[in-house]
């Protein structure tokens, strides 16, 4: 008797398990339909043209995409550049240059600090700090001069990228097979040679990797974004006009949508994030994986 | 010396020290943002920490004073929620990724699992409005612990999977050798013995949520007055301070930037708590 | 001699494509120490993991024919029951590490749920430390982690863990390969003393350990059984080529 509930309990535990795990495995696709089902309102009155629509008039019932896409895409890419070279620098300093240690142990936990402070605190501080500044450059340019735009929040938005991308790309050149390293050196190669002609190419499918997924992270970044970017519905007309992107124009209007196609193209929205950002991330994983063995 | 390595010699050491000193500068650089960064944070919210702050619900536009005590206890109530949603399910999870490891089902789950962790979490936000706060007709703490829960979920997952694995198969072995069933050699042997890293894990998880307000704009919403209720809407202090800031008034500010400490300290004592517990407490095998 | 503890019949392990255990048919009797000896891959191992069914851990692993424990298919039983009655010492010493050594000794019960009484509990611990000697040596530090014990220490308290159980066989798996001589010595005492009160099945690369302490050994070779007869008649008068030749040391 208690032993049939012992091997009952232990069949409901691993039953458990997997059920657990499978769910867990198929959220995403869970997710999707949640997504598509819900925005399909808007996906139907909106057609295809919403991609393209350069209006976005939600009084009118007038929904474009254009805009946002634009914005969200100069935002991610300009934050992933500007990041880019710190993000390298950093990696190779930990990962190749100095990669154990007491000091390099500390400046490792250091950068992660920036992970641990959160998005809407980096959009404050970057309005009361990052903004101004901006704000006396396009002073100086005889620009309009608000401090919010593209370019504030792509500054903010590079910072944050970093401890993110940092970890990546140390985990994939600390990875580099010490004999390739080893026999670049022993041909008389300095450091700098070693690194730029080796360790750089051979791992640059992960390396690449690492920046995509750091891409995926600044496409769905949404509270210092929203806070920095100046919240406009316009085409931008150059990096420091104010601009929206996809995740900023969500958390702005949601709440405040009247309407279901309203709602149901900003449900929209979120569906092309999140298909954009599923995919990069799988590509991302994939790639990291294969380079890992 | 042959001529070969003579020319150009001087040129490559040169290029070798501009290119050293690039990367340390690069690296400073980093690391002086963050001291930056922290220091203003620190400078600007340390003034605003007075026990008004802790002990007070907002104040109306235009008085000044008030603190945020709703959105302390908001905070609390949605992160404690989303950690008792996600540990049992993300222990699980990790328990079987680590029992089927280099089976594929198992490395479908992780894919997925790597995949969900870099979901925007405003999508997550929106599923959970669909899910929970449209059906109910309400914005609620609890849909937005469910929201967390989910952002909590890969952390928690890979830490238990990490650190089971680590854990010697014979020691599951001799569980079992003595008649333990697979549950109880779960729960009495490798659980206990893989504690310290799953419980960082779960600190990692919460560290990750305890700053979010994506998720919540749409699911715990916000609400001015103080509740304890896990059925009503509840701000939190994230959101306190992307309201706030986004105000014109002074005195919202200086609220918010006491926020920001606040909340800023929390996730740097978690990620400390988490330094300490992967250094010290690790069970000898 | 007494009456048949384990019978296997026509027992066949194989992992994958990989067949192991090729087809064994034997008889162990209760109360006697039986050493499995043969070269390394021969799959003594691999038949002594199959009478307490841990291969069910190992994905790919199959087990066919039948292991009889008394009268019953032990492939037929609950699998936790077999293992209840059926203990096993490891290769490596391997105490539960969040466990004291007390907790330990106790641990075969806590794990299957029994409830005890405190004094039934330091019966019991007192009773098999004493039996694996090594109550005198740890009797005023119970409370302490089982892993700060040494070695040999530990593999002792496994011995005791299983005791404890009061099991129908023990199994135990190469058990001084990880020990230093002096433990070796020390545990082979110990497996002497249990001689007559336990059926203990043991498999050894240690010719002089097989000699020693058991009542009949089996010699295996690629996955068959060669040879199997009481232990002195299998060192002195081999009846097999391979079994002389690995007992006079030319391969193995």
């Amino acid at each position: 008797m208690k032993n049939r509930w012992r091997v009952l309990e232990n069949k409901i535990f691993v039953r458990w398990l997997s059920i657990a795990a499978i769910t867990t495995m198929v959220l995403l696709l869970i997710f999707f339909i949640t997504l598509l089902i819900s925005s399909w309102p808007g996906i139907k009155a909106n057609g295809f043209g919403f991609l393209w629509g350069k209006t976005w008039d939600p009084v009118a019932n007038h929904f474009g995409m254009f805009p946002f896409l634009i914005g969200t895409l100069i935002t991610s890419f300009l934050s992933l550049l500007i990041s880019a070279p710190f993000s390298i620098a950093a990696a190779l300093f930990l990962g190749e240059f100095y990669p154990k240690g007491l000091i390099p142990n500390i400046f490792r936990n250091v950068i992660e600090l920036l992970a641990a402070i959160p998005s809407v605190v980096y959009g404050f501080w970057g309005l009361y700090t990052v903004a101004p500044l901006v704000s006396k450059l396009e002073m100086k340019m005889h620009m309009p001069a608000p401090g919010v735009g593209i370019f504030t929040a792509s500054i903010v938005l590079s910072i944050m990228l970093i401890p993110y991308s940092v970890s990546l790309i140390r985990q994939v050149i600390s990875m580099t097979p010490v004999a390739l390293k080893e026999a670049a050196y022993a041909l008389g190669s300095t450091r700098a040679e070693v690194i730029t002609k080796v360790i750089i190419p051979s791992n640059i499918s992960g390396i690449s990797a690492g920046f995509l997924l750091s891409l995926g992270r600044a496409l769905g970044e949404t509270m210092a974004v929203t806070i920095l970017i100046g919240n406009s519905p316009e085409l931008p007309h150059n990096i420091f006009s104010p601009s929206y992107t996809m995740a900023s124009v969500i958390a702005n209007e949601f709440t405040e949508a009247v309407g279901d196609v309203y709602l149901s193209t900003l449900i929209e929205v979120g569906l092309l994030l999140f298909v954009v950002t599923t995919i990069i991330n799988l590509i991302g994983r994939l790639i990291i994986k294969k380079v890992s063995y | 010396m042959t001529p070969y390595e003579i020319r150009g010699l001087q040129g490559r050491r040169i290029k070798d020290k501009i290119f050293t000193s690039v990367v340390w500068g690069l690296t400073f650089s980093c690391l002086a943002v963050v001291f930056i960064i922290l220091f203003y944070i620190f400078k600007m919210g340390i003034p605003s920490l007075n026990w008004a702050l802790f002990s007070q619900g907002p104040k109306p536009v235009g008085e000044s004073g008030g603190g945020i005590l709703n959105a302390i206890v908001g905070s609390l109530i949605v992160v404690v929620i989303a950690a008792i949603i996600a540990i049992p399910v993300g222990v699980s999870v990790g328990i079987f990724l680590a029992e089927n490891r280099g089976r594929k089902l198992a490395d479908r789950v992780a894919l997925a699992i790597d995949v969900l962790q870099g979901i925007p979490s405003i999508v997550i936000g929106i599923v959970i409005y669909v899910w929970i706060v449209k059906p109910t007709g309400k914005f609620s703490a609890y849909s937005g612990s469910i929201a967390l829960a989910i952002m909590m979920l890969p952390p928690i997952i890979k830490n238990t999977e990490e650190t089971l694995i680590l854990i010697p198969t014979t020691l599951k072995e001799a569980s079992l050798a003595l008649g333990a069933s697979y549950f109880r050699t779960t729960m009495k042997i490798l659980l206990p013995a893989g504690i310290g890293g799953i419980f960082s894990g779960c600190i990692i998880g919460i560290a990750r949520i305890a700053g979010e307000v994506a998720p919540l704009l749409f699911t715990a919403f916000g609400n001015p007055q103080l509740t304890g209720s896990i059925f009503k809407p509840v701000d939190t202090i994230p959101k306190v301070i992307f309201t706030y800031a986004s105000s014109p008034y002074d005195d919202w500010h200086r609220i918010a930037w006491g926020g920001s400490v606040i909340l800023v300290s929390f996730i740097i004592v978690l990620n400390t708590i988490i330094k300490i517990f992967e250094s010290r407490w690790k069970v000898q095998f | 001699m007494e009456g048949t503890i384990l019978r296997t019949e026509n027992l066949r392990v194989s992992f994958g494509d990989n067949l192991v255990v090729k087809g064994i048919n034997m008889e162990i009797g209760e109360k006697q120490v039986t050493a499995f000896m043969g070269p390394s891959g021969c799959g003594k191992t691999t038949i002594l993991r199959a009478i307490n069914r841990l291969h069910e851990l190992t994905p790919d692993a199959k087990v066919e024919g039948k292991i009889f424990l008394h009268q019953e298919n032990v492939y037929e039983m609950e699998a936790m029951t077999v293992r209840r009655r059926v203990g096993m010492v490891f290769q490596r010493p391997n105490p539960f590490p969040t466990m004291s050594i007390y907790e330990n000794v106790i641990s075969g019960f806590t794990l299957n749920n029994i409830k005890l009484k405190t004094d039934e509990k330091n019966h019991i611990v007192e009773d098999a430390l004493k039996k694996v000697a090594l109550w005198e040596e740890v009797k005023d530090h119970l409370k302490k982690r089982a892993t700060s014990l040494s070695g040999g220490q530990q593999q002792r308290l496994c011995l005791a863990r299983a005791v404890a159980m009061k099991p129908e066989v023990i199994l135990l798996d190469e058990p001084t390969s990880a020990l230093d001589p002096l433990s070796t010595a020390k545990i082979e005492d110990l497996l002497y003393e249990l001689k007559g009160n336990y059926t203990l099945i043991i498999v050894t690369h240690n010719m002089q350990q097989a000699a020693r302490i058991s009542d009949k050994t089996a010699f295996f070779y690629l996955g068959e059984l060669l040879e199997y007869d009481d232990t002195k008649k299998v060192f002195t008068n081999p009846k097999n080529e391979k079994t002389q030749n690995y007992i006079t040391g030319r391969f193995g």
